[in-house]
């Protein structure tokens, strides 16, 4: 038998960052020093973002793709991972967590959301989510002595699991209907027999929308966000308000778009009102949070919905104003994050939003930044968070839905209260509580990043969009 | 490409307008916290800076034409093909002009009144100062949108972090009332852009006809952003709050430029763009005025609160400018854009006044004053002058705006004229009662020996001084700038229907031509 091994050039990135990680893990029996860990971490990623450069291409029988889709979503993994790692260093000494595992573990999470982005069958994405949703469940449950974390952990694993298996009935049903667990080949079928009107087929896009609705924290699958958000390591909240996030847009848009292409007009509209809920749920929930990281998590789900505009527009313009969305909430969150992780030091939470006041008296710098980070979260000018919703807004229009993008904006609005809650107490009320912010290279570097992007992306915005735009041509 | 005229000065003028104050911000930035006197005088240097670099806008603008004048234009993000287009008419020239006149008085009347956070402070003035003169020279809808907003950060702060006792409820209100309108703005001018083949370019907007249908739904799209930030009535509530509120420099700054910006968004876009809505809704625009002006006027009656009085007397006078903007003629509109600029400079004068006494008594009651005409003779004069521009009294610049909007009104239709008229009766009670309360009567024993107004303080109201005698006497040196674009401004309004006629007598040539 004449074996012949598959073209390997479109999984280097996958394998590289596989390797990176049993090398950390490695290196963790051999090193005591475990910021030397997260610089290779950092380092290796780095690489790992090179080798992208080239893999273009489908392998594994169609199983595989590494196209402009992908690409740019595991970008977004990597400005993930790297800003994440980078204010985990000082953090996870303060929560006495210390261990090589951890930076490995991060690691491995990325991989599986790396296949996610690349899965071009739904068994690959299978595999994919889990890699990464078991070990964002370790991650979460990372401080062991800390009971909220193991709460985050168990609930979070729970939930997981129970979408998962969603996820697989859904696969499965399509596999019953289709015969197969390729995107493209479910495409053809369902054209070429007509099957668009089958009820059985409307249950698996619903399943489907279910697992997916999960991975993005959309209401009413968010349930598990505020309780895994709030109990999480801060910094591993920011790693999976951002990385499984995008992962899940990233499936979400290429199994809706590709495969049940010949279903647009089902799925939107199961899309819209879960847009709505999502955005609704998540901005007034968030009102009346005073755990900043609880509010930060509502704050998220109401970001997933924004998010959704772009899918539900159905088209390739749509789909970059969702990549650039999610680019973009990148920056803005982790720098958020990187604030809170500031206030955290030794004996000191600093997750209540009463921690804040008159934050800008003692530490204007911190200050002055968590500002910029609250109004780009609202989407006021002139801050990346502007341009992501104004190109989702443009994108939802331009497909002909005025009246969402009327519901959105409103709700925009109304998200402001709460943004501009954490500005008015750092800067309008007098100090309680004399705050000690921990400062570490690490955070600053990530909050220099993170603030420059979204000023820079807020008043030059062409690059990535246009990035984001050829990375979707020949969607 | 648009018939406009390009910027002929050696420098590019409007974006050294805006980029100025934004340099002296960045400057502020760096400097030590602890060097307050620097700080200030950085701040002033800038404001007066801004305002020289501003004068060739009034010397060198060419009053002959509607056309758009020192216009720069470069591509900025081409993906959603936006330019950086930067351009002046006579109905915003002069609202650049008192803004970069306003910046250097907010930073003089703060001089010794801010105490806290001075370095936030005059990086937020300054930053105002430059989204406020961007908001009037953007010729981009996405540029104007985005100093329309960004103009909304360093003013949430400066009223929520030096304002009154009850700052921060004031601050989120006028925050979330201007934001919720903007939004609606923003979604009009998306839906805008691809109808006329995805361009932001203002003129180039107004070169299309749109369907009835569509610009009337845009119309109440953009007039929920600029009737909140006029405020006509009854979206007026965060204005009282927001005015009292304010520390002084905000206060004027909200008066004298903040508020133009909604009468300004209706002269610039709502009209040109939407003629047959605004002619349509007429009727709607002008009961709300009037309803303004009458019920701005009755609430000052029972106020209490210096501060407080002048902000309900703001709304009453732009419900006389609204009443004029949608009198739809040329003595109504000139009398309308005039009257911005009047109140601008009446109002924003009258809380400096306040703010003077303020700073030496902390008391906005007027129940806490009384005789002090006694003790502070050379304040007491210039309020009087004020008071009068507010009423309205001739050879002040109050008359002649009023006048023309009254004229204008009576001609568009005679119970709004003369209902409005009454406005002016009221304005006349609740001011003379005012002046009558804080400065004769008993000499309130709070207010014995007060000093009179230092160098610092006079100078500050001066150019407001001249301003008031200089409008007032001969306002032809201000109406003049405004002719030749309010008169295309009506020919765009009454042609709207013939615009409409001719294309659809094109259509029917085309036909019988086949």
């Amino acid at each position: 038998m004449n074996f012949q091994l598959p073209d390997l050039t479109p999984v280097i990135p996958e394998i590289t960052m596989t390797a990176l990680a049993l090398i950390v893990l490695l290196l963790d029996l051999l090193i005591k020093r475990k910021e030397v860990v997260a610089l290779i971490s950092i380092g290796g990623t780095l690489f790992v973002a090179l080798t992208l450069y080239g893999s273009h291409g489908t392998t594994f029988g169609g199983m595989y793709i590494s196209d402009g889709y992908s690409t740019f979503f595991k970008m977004i993994f990597f400005v993930n991972i790297i800003l994440s790692v980078l204010i985990s260093i000082k953090y996870i000494t303060i929560e006495k967590s210390n261990y090589g595992e951890y930076y490995a573990l991060i690691l491995f999470s990325t991989t599986g959301m790396m296949i996610m982005a690349s899965a071009s069958d739904l068994i690959v994405l299978y595999l994919g989510l889990e890699l990464m949703a078991l070990s964002t469940y370790v991650l979460a449950g990372f401080i062991r002595h800390d009971l909220r974390s193991s709460e985050a952990a168990i609930k979070y694993f729970l939930l997981g699991a129970f979408s998962s298996a969603f996820l697989l009935y859904g696969i499965s049903l399509l596999y019953g209907l289709t015969g197969t667990t390729d995107i493209r080949s479910i495409a053809n079928f369902i054209t070429e027999k007509g099957l668009s009107a089958n009820r059985s087929l409307l249950l698996a896009v619903i399943f489907l929308t279910v697992a997916f609705g999960f991975k993005i924290a959309a209401a009413p699958f968010h349930m598990w966000t505020p309780d895994v958000y709030e109990g999480a390591p801060t910094s591993i909240t920011a790693f999976m308000s951002v990385g499984p996030k995008a992962a899940g847009f990233a499936v979400l848009g290429r199994v809706f778009m590709v495969a049940f292409s010949g279903l647009k007009l089902d799925w939107v509209h199961i899309l819209i009102p879960l847009s709505i809920l999502t955005m609704g749920i998540g901005n007034i929930v968030a009102l009346s949070q005073t755990n900043i990281k609880r509010m930060l998590a509502y704050s998220s789900i109401a970001h997933a919905g924004y998010a959704l505009l772009g899918i539900i527009t159905a088209n390739n313009e749509g789909l970059a104003s969702t990549m650039n969305y999610l680019m973009i909430y990148a920056f803005m969150n982790i720098g958020a994050f990187a604030v809170i992780i500031l206030l955290r030091s030794e004996g000191f939470k600093g997750e209540s939003i009463y921690d804040y006041e008159g934050l800008s008296k003692k530490h204007p710098l911190a200050a002055a930044l968590m500002l910029i980070f609250m109004f780009s979260l609202t989407g006021i000018p002139p801050t990346a968070g502007f341009i992501g919703k104004l190109y989702l807004f443009m994108a939802a229009i331009n497909a002909g839905y005025t009246w969402l993008v009327v519901v959105a904006v409103i709700f925009s609005a109304i998200s402001a209260f709460f943004y501009l809650r954490i500005v008015m107490f750092m800067y309008m009320r007098e100090p309680k509580i004399d705050v000690t912010l921990t400062n570490a290279p690490g955070t600053t570097f990530v909050l220099g990043i993170t603030t420059i992007a979204v000023l820079l992306i807020g008043i030059f915005p062409t690059y990535l969009i246009n990035i984001a735009r050829s990375a979707i041509t020949g969607f | 490409m648009e018939e406009v005229l390009m910027n002929q000065l050696s420098y590019p003028v409007l974006s050294t307008v805006i980029f100025v104050p934004v340099l002296g911000a960045l400057l502020i930035l760096v400097i030590k916290r602890a060097w307050e006197t620097a700080i200030k005088w950085i701040a002033l240097l800038t404001s007066i800076l801004t305002f020289i670099f501003s004068i060739p806008l009034y010397t060198d603008f060419d009053k002959t034409t509607h056309k758009m004048q020192f216009v720069e234009r470069h591509p900025w993000i081409t993906s959603w093909n936006i330019n950086y287009y930067l351009g002046v008419d006579g109905i915003s020239v002069l609202f650049v002009l008192l803004s970069a006149l306003s910046a250097i008085l907010c930073v003089m009347i703060s001089w010794y009144s801010i105490k806290t956070k001075v370095k936030e402070f005059y990086i937020s003035i300054l930053l105002t100062t430059a989204s406020m003169i961007g908001v009037f020279c953007s010729l981009d809808f996405f540029l104007f949108y985005l100093f329309w907003e960004a103009m909304l950060i360093p003013m949430f702060l400066i009223i929520g972090v030096w304002g009154g006792p009850n700052r921060i409820y004031a601050a989120i209100k006028f925050f979330l009332y201007t934001l919720v309108g903007s939004v609606l703005m923003l979604v009009g001018i998306i839906v805008l852009y691809f109808y006329s083949g995805k361009t932001f370019d203002i003129l180039e907007l107004m070169k299309n006809h749109y369907p009835y249908s569509m610009q009337l739904w845009l119309f109440w799209a953009f007039f929920a952003a600029f009737a909140v930030k006029v405020p006509m009535w009854p979206v007026h509530t965060w204005l009282p709050d927001a005015h009292t509120e304010a520390p002084t420099a905000g206060s004027v700054i909200l008066a004298a430029i903040l508020i133009k910006m909604g009468a300004y968004g209706f002269l610039r876009f709502s009209i040109p763009l939407f003629p047959d809505a605004a002619v349509s809704m007429t009727p709607v625009m002008l009961t709300l005025s009037v309803i303004a002006i009458i019920y701005g006027a009755v609430i000052c009656l029972g106020q209490t609160d210096l501060k407080r009085l002048i902000a309900y007397s703001s709304v009453s006078h732009m419900g006389f400018v609204t009443l004029g903007i949608f009198a739809l003629n040329s003595q109504g509109l000139e009398g309308g854009i005039l009257q911005m600029l009047n109140h601008g400079v009446v109002t924003g004068a009258l809380f400096l006044s306040v703010g003077i006494v303020y700073d030496r008594t902390h008391s906005r009651q007027i129940a806490d004053y009384g005789g002090l005409a006694t003790h502070m003779p050379i304040y007491a004069a210039f309020f009087m002058v004020f008071t009068f521009a507010s009423i309205g009294l001739p050879i002040t610049n109050g008359f002649i705006g009023e006048f023309l909007i009254l004229l204008g009104g009576f001609t568009a239709n005679k119970l709004a004229g003369v209902l409005a008229a009454t406005g002016v009766i009221i304005g006349a009670a609740y001011m003379l009662w005012l002046y009558q309360r804080v400065f004769f009567m008993a000499v309130n024993p709070k207010v014995v020996g007060l000093p009179d107004m230092d160098v610092r303080e006079t100078l500050t109201l001066v150019p407001m001084l001249v301003l008031v005698f200089w409008i007032g006497i001969y306002p032809n040196s201000f109406l003049s700038f405004m002719h030749a674009s309010v008169e295309h401004l009506l020919q765009r309004v009454n042609m709207a229907g013939g615009i409409h006629e001719t294309s659809v007598a094109k259509l029917i040539m085309e036909v019988v031509i086949r």
